[in-house]
């Protein structure tokens, strides 16, 4: 279903168009997933503002007892993004995979009204929301690989990730009114997201089409997805080096979080506006993902993609130097995430065969995640050993060398 | 399809209309009559024979500071105007501690009183209220704060405890600069976190919890020379006694479970006052021989109890928490 992006196609690219030109020509099925991704994001923002309030005052427990199951939690989502991305493929039915994780998201924020104060409830009904959230994403970024043309694809991620960023920032502003209007209540903050979680669900299933096979045959010579085709994308050398790169890449990146501790170390920010800091790279995030997708279209997704890893190192090397202030090296945070979130399987889309899209974005975007991982204890540890400038600008170093390879190696530059 | 376009309006109002009268419910939920006896708009000030509390009675008054003879802990209580999430008061100065409302991220007011319960010092801090002590001298007020966003995991907690001078008006945001040494060698770590202090006589010898590692330890320090020595392990919030023998602590038994210990300072012996329910505060001297704690009932609702070091424990005060004797430890 294309609301208006058929005819759009159509037009000539304009070298400049304001905002709602460009959101126009995208195809409905992606705004449509910005909006519910959008609302769904409002949802669990409100909720992760709140939470730390509310297991303090609300409840009177020891929030020190909920950190250490952080890591397990990422753990879990990476492997159930595998599940989501494999299962939609194999029923062919992303729509109601992805519809699965925003509905399991949504009855977890009921599950915080009757977890009551016990303790393994509360992180059973976190685990079950981050699960949600893990399988819905691979679907969901298949059905927008699958609704775009390949040449305006990075547009596409572009829209659906700022619209996103909205909700993010929307959320605390959100749960900051419930409150306020509620007088306190942290149960109506809970009912409220819970409302418009379930709004994200029924605009989801009422405005995204079920998506039908354009080519007759998904995966030839198979009867269905099986985990082995999943594996078997990555005997094709693009995207495998696609896989390899973005998991290399990953290894070196530096965790939002020590980001911002080095940062407020360096230029002493106040206690008050630390927990704002991710407002800043959320913001450039959004200014940037519409500019950086369509860029990408025009010049080359991976050379974007790049670029974005070497603003990190900037971003890094300004956090660390004796140059440079606080908001420009959160500006450069911003641009990496808009140069690689959407980017990076708007890039690696139009290699995978239909049938197996969702498969292979999760495979791609597991490894990412996984790698990612890797590098958040690894620098914890190096941090802990070195202090932080060494551990980070070893850490950038690095990044630098991996970044300079995967530019000079390109992976992409045969298939674009 | 215009049906369901239709069908999705409807649910989208459904949904948030809902959400609204929820709210709207919330708004107007709150019970009118207090279900204890409650003496309002009582001028209150920080007598010795006097023990306060937070109030968490069900009623208009819940939340509130309120006081009752230390004689009579079941009787009416006094309450004025003053709310606090956290209370501790020693020689004519007290601490209130409250979670400022609509802050998110979430902020603290530290309000520093004088023994009319009149401010005197006020500090908008970052965090929610966790533990809050004035010295025996009734000079140096100190509190921890729960914080997020500064630890490594994106939704970890850390937490952050300060000071207070009231002679040289010198606030210290966060003790995490303190030198500590652990088996005689200067400690670093970047994880380190602090918490629960309690001071001596001297207004000068302090004890606070220090967390690194999956591990916790007893610090002794000083304050004029700022500086730390681990000194024992696994002890958390520890309390000092009148007589600064002994320590009272929350000792770790598993994950996110504590039951009241007590260390005794020159012979380095732990002993467990006969109530081993499972308590997360720290506890409070009446005298040198007896403690006060809060603890959480089976319904989820909190009280105060008492117990000696070998004589079992009672019931003090039903729906309260925070307990702090006026005058300050009982000498």
């Amino acid at each position: 279903m294309y609301l208006a992006g058929t005819r759009a196609a159509d037009q000539a690219e304009a070298r400049a168009t304001p905002a709602g030109t460009v959101i126009r020509r995208v195809p409905g099925t992606v705004v449509a997933l910005g909006v519910v991704s959008l609302v769904t994001d409002i949802s669990s923002e409100m909720v992760t503002a709140i939470l730390p309030l509310y297991l303090v005052f609300g409840l009177g427990l020891n929030p020190l007892q909920f950190g250490l199951l952080d890591g397990l939690y990422a753990g879990a989502t990476a492997v159930l993004r595998l599940v989501g991305g494999h299962v939609a493929d194999r029923w062919q039915r992303l729509k109601a995979v992805a519809g699965i994780g925003y509905g399991v998201s949504a009855v977890a924020k009921l599950g915080f009204l009757a977890a009551g104060s016990s303790v393994p409830a509360i992180g059973a009904v976190l685990a079950i929301d981050r699960a949600g959230k893990g399988v819905r994403t691979a679907p969901r970024d298949a059905l927008i690989s699958l609704s775009s043309p390949p040449e305006t694809m990075g547009r596409s991620f572009g829209v659906h990730r700022a619209m996103d960023t909205v909700g993010a920032f929307l959320g605390p502003l959100a749960a900051t009114a419930v409150l306020w209007a509620a007088l306190g209540d942290y149960d109506a903050v809970f009912v409220t997201s819970f409302s418009l979680a379930t709004c994200a669900v029924l605009l989801l299933v009422v405005l995204v089409p079920n998506r039908t096979r354009l080519a007759a045959e998904p995966v030839p010579g198979k009867a269905k997805p099986s985990y082995r085709a999943m594996l078997g994308l990555l005997r094709e050398a693009s995207f495998r080096r696609c896989c390899i790169w973005a998991a290399a890449l990953g290894l070196f990146t530096v965790t939002d979080s020590f980001l911002y501790l080095a940062l407020q170390r360096r230029w002493d920010i106040d206690g008050r506006l630390f927990p704002l800091l991710p407002l800043g790279t959320t913001g450039v995030f959004l200014l940037l993902a519409i500019p950086l997708g369509r860029l990408g279209d025009r010049v080359g997704r991976w050379k974007i993609f790049i670029a974005g890893h070497l603003a990190l190192v900037v971003a890094v090397l300004l956090v660390c130097g004796p140059i440079g202030n606080w908001w420009l090296a959160l500006a450069l945070h911003g641009a990496f995430y808009a140069a690689t979130d959407g980017v990076l399987p708007a890039a690696a889309g139009p290699m995978l065969p239909e049938g197996l899209r969702a498969s292979g974005l999760a495979v791609l975007q597991t490894g990412q995640a996984l790698a990612r991982m890797v590098s958040a204890v690894t620098v914890g540890l190096l941090w802990t050993l070195w202090d932080v400038r060494p551990a980070l600008l070893l850490f950038t170093a690095a990044l630098l060398m991996v970044t300079v390879a995967a530019a000079v190696v390109r992976p992409l530059e045969a298939t674009r | 399809m215009k049906l369901k376009i239709i069908g999705l309006i409807a649910g989208i109002a459904v949904l948030l209309g809902g959400a609204v009268v929820y709210v709207a419910s919330a708004r107007t939920g709150g019970v009118t009559v207090n279900a204890v006896p409650v003496n309002t708009g009582q001028t209150l000030a920080l007598a010795p024979a006097n023990l306060f509390f937070r109030n968490l009675a069900d009623g208009p008054d819940h939340g509130k500071l309120a006081a009752v003879p230390a004689g009579e802990p079941g009787g009416a209580r006094n309450v004025g105007d003053l709310s606090c999430d956290r209370f501790a008061a020693a020689r004519g100065t007290a601490i209130c501690l409250r979670l400022k409302p609509d802050s998110l991220p979430p902020l603290t007011d530290m309000i520093v009183l004088d023994a009319n319960l009149k401010e005197v010092h006020r500090e908008t801090l970052p965090g929610t209220p966790s533990r809050a002590r004035v010295s025996p001298s009734g000079r140096i007020v100190n509190w921890t704060l729960f914080v997020t966003g500064d630890s490594y995991a994106a939704t970890g907690f850390s937490t952050r405890t300060g000071l207070y001078n009231l002679d040289t008006q010198r606030l210290t945001k966060s003790v995490e600069t303190l030198p500590i040494f652990v088996d005689g060698k200067r400690y670093f770590a970047s994880d380190v976190n602090f918490w629960g202090i309690t001071f001596a006589a001297d207004g000068n010898r302090f004890y606070l919890t220090m967390s690194s590692k999956g591990k916790t330890y007893l610090i002794e320090a000083d304050h004029k020379s700022y500086h730390g020595d681990a000194i024992a392990r696994n002890v958390e919030c520890p309390s000092l006694s009148p007589d600064g023998r002994r320590i009272a602590y929350k000792q770790k038994v598993a994950t996110g479970k504590w039951r009241l210990a007590v260390l005794d300072l020159a012979t380095r012996k732990v002993t467990n006052p006969p109530d081993d329910r499972l308590l997360d505060d720290q506890p409070v001297w009446r005298d040198n021989t007896t403690l006060l704690y809060p603890l959480r009932a089976a319904d989820g609702s909190t009280d105060i109890w008492s117990v000696g070091l070998t004589k079992p424990p009672t019931l003090l005060i039903r729906h309260a928490t925070s307990p702090s004797l006026g005058g300050g430890q009982a000498p």
